[in-house]
């Protein structure tokens, strides 16, 4: 019910944009995410971004790991 | 897909789980309280990476599960009403109430409709000026700021044929209960990641404050939550409890401002009833005055009967974590995906659902 997942904004007008999830490429509501930018990665629930996905955050959290971890 | 991939890395979910083995010791309960992550953990076999002292237990987070038998009596009773357009996520049309389903009542001449969005019952509102559009507002804090939304928009064009039902519940009230019920020692707690993201990490404090209970806020992929049980041992075998956050590319600590000011404008707290659990103070939110115009409750004269719970199922132990599906004589036998008789087998993200469908090896 709370599902939500990642998808790439493509196009922003006013309240609206066209992003990308998976290929499939759908309009979306920024009502809850008003600074969202083109090329941004939100996570969608219901029609709504409800959240920008920090990319960087991401990455740097998988590399933290893999060093806790010693993966090189 | 990007963004998700990289969070199911074998080796990586491999070195997690043998970390996990390493630095777990002690016998401890972990409790899930979001549906999606029951079928994550199910779906991905975590239970059966898991060291046999790590016990993992399910809690009351599916919104389609907990919506007592008395709402869905009243979003039935709502169906019945002449030149009525119900609006609904599609869980919710097949879960039974003390005598019906909105699927059933569809059947026999309800206009019911399943809905990806409420933007979407917006939508069927604009084009259907002669109707009056309910929408099911089922949720926890993810979907309650869409519903709030919703509700702004619908004030701004002055929808007069636009109304919802609330019975949007808040997460923090039932983790309280749950605690202060005692039925079951907890010693960490995974946090719902969507929620968070909305409502940030703060209202959680209380858990390891007040409880001496761990506590991390997790995504949803496998490396997400192995990394969340990691982290939660790690607070349990050194006795330090905190909130943390594992799922930071989502969650920040304050949450989404717009989102949670958006639900306080609309929204207020309210006593919710809790399948299973019953009235919890203020967990529920409702519809404030000023919107109270599009609140079906205060516009439509809801009559029902008194209800019964549904015979032999124990879905209310179950939502508590004091019970698996597995104790339950209905599941497998006459209560199926199928034949669903009590809501955790309905939604897809309930938890007798996603044993059913994954569960085949858990104890």
């Amino acid at each position: 019910m709370c599902l939500a997942i990642p998808a790439l904004v493509i196009s922003i007008q006013g309240e609206k944009a066209v992003a990308d999830i998976n290929g499939v490429k759908r309009e979306i509501s920024l009502q809850l995410t008003p600074d969202v930018k083109v090329g941004d990665y939100v996570l969608l629930h219901t029609g709504f971004a409800i959240s920008v996905i920090d990319e960087i955050e991401a990455q740097q959290s998988l590399d933290m790991l893999r060093q806790v971890l010693e993966i090189s | 897909m990007k963004l998700v991939d990289e969070f199911r890395d074998v080796e990586l979910a491999n070195r997690l789980v043998a970390h996990i083995h390493q630095a777990s010791h002690r016998n401890i309960k972990l409790m899930e309280f979001c549906g999606s992550h029951t079928v994550s953990i199910l779906k991905n076999g975590i239970r059966q990476l898991l060291p046999s002292n790590i016990e993992m237990l399910s809690g009351p987070g599916c919104p389609v599960c907990v919506t007592s038998t008395a709402d869905l009596d009243k979003i039935i009773a709502l169906s019945k009403f002449p030149g009525i357009i119900i609006a609904s996520f599609g869980d919710m049309i097949r879960v039974p109430g003390s005598r019906s389903t909105l699927q059933k009542e569809k059947a026999q001449g309800a206009d019911v409709r399943v809905v990806y969005s409420v933007l979407d019952a917006l939508q069927i509102s604009r084009g259907n000026p002669g109707k009056k559009i309910i929408f099911v507002g089922i949720g926890f804090e993810t979907t309650a700021p869409t519903v709030a939304t919703a509700l702004v928009q619908a004030e701004k064009e002055n929808l007069q044929n636009f109304f919802v039902i609330s019975l949007h519940k808040v997460c923090p009230p039932i983790m309280k209960t749950i605690l202060e019920l005692g039925e079951i020692r907890i010693n960490g707690i995974i946090c719902p990641g969507h929620v968070s993201a909305i409502t940030g990490s703060y209202p959680y404090q209380f858990i390891p404050s007040d409880y001496g209970i761990a506590c991390v806020i997790s995504g949803f992929e496998p490396i997400d939550i192995l990394q969340t049980v990691d982290m939660l041992v790690s607070q349990i075998e050194n006795e330090k409890y905190s909130v943390e956050i594992a799922y930071r590319r989502v969650v920040k600590p304050e949450g989404n401002i717009q989102a949670l000011r958006l639900m306080e404008t609309v929204f207020e707290l309210s006593d919710a009833d809790w399948r299973g659990i019953g009235i919890v103070s203020g967990s529920g939110l409702k519809i404030q005055k000023r919107y109270q115009h599009f609140d079906a409750e205060s516009n439509f004269d809801i009559k029902i009967i008194p209800n019964s719970e549904i015979r032999g199922c124990i879905c209310g132990n179950i939502l508590r974590g004091i019970s698996t599906p597995r104790d339950c004589k209905l599941f497998r036998t006459i209560c199926t995906p199928e034949q669903p008789i009590g809501p955790c087998m309905v939604s897809s993200e309930g938890s007798c659902a996603a044993y059913f469908q994954y569960g085949v090896n858990v104890e």
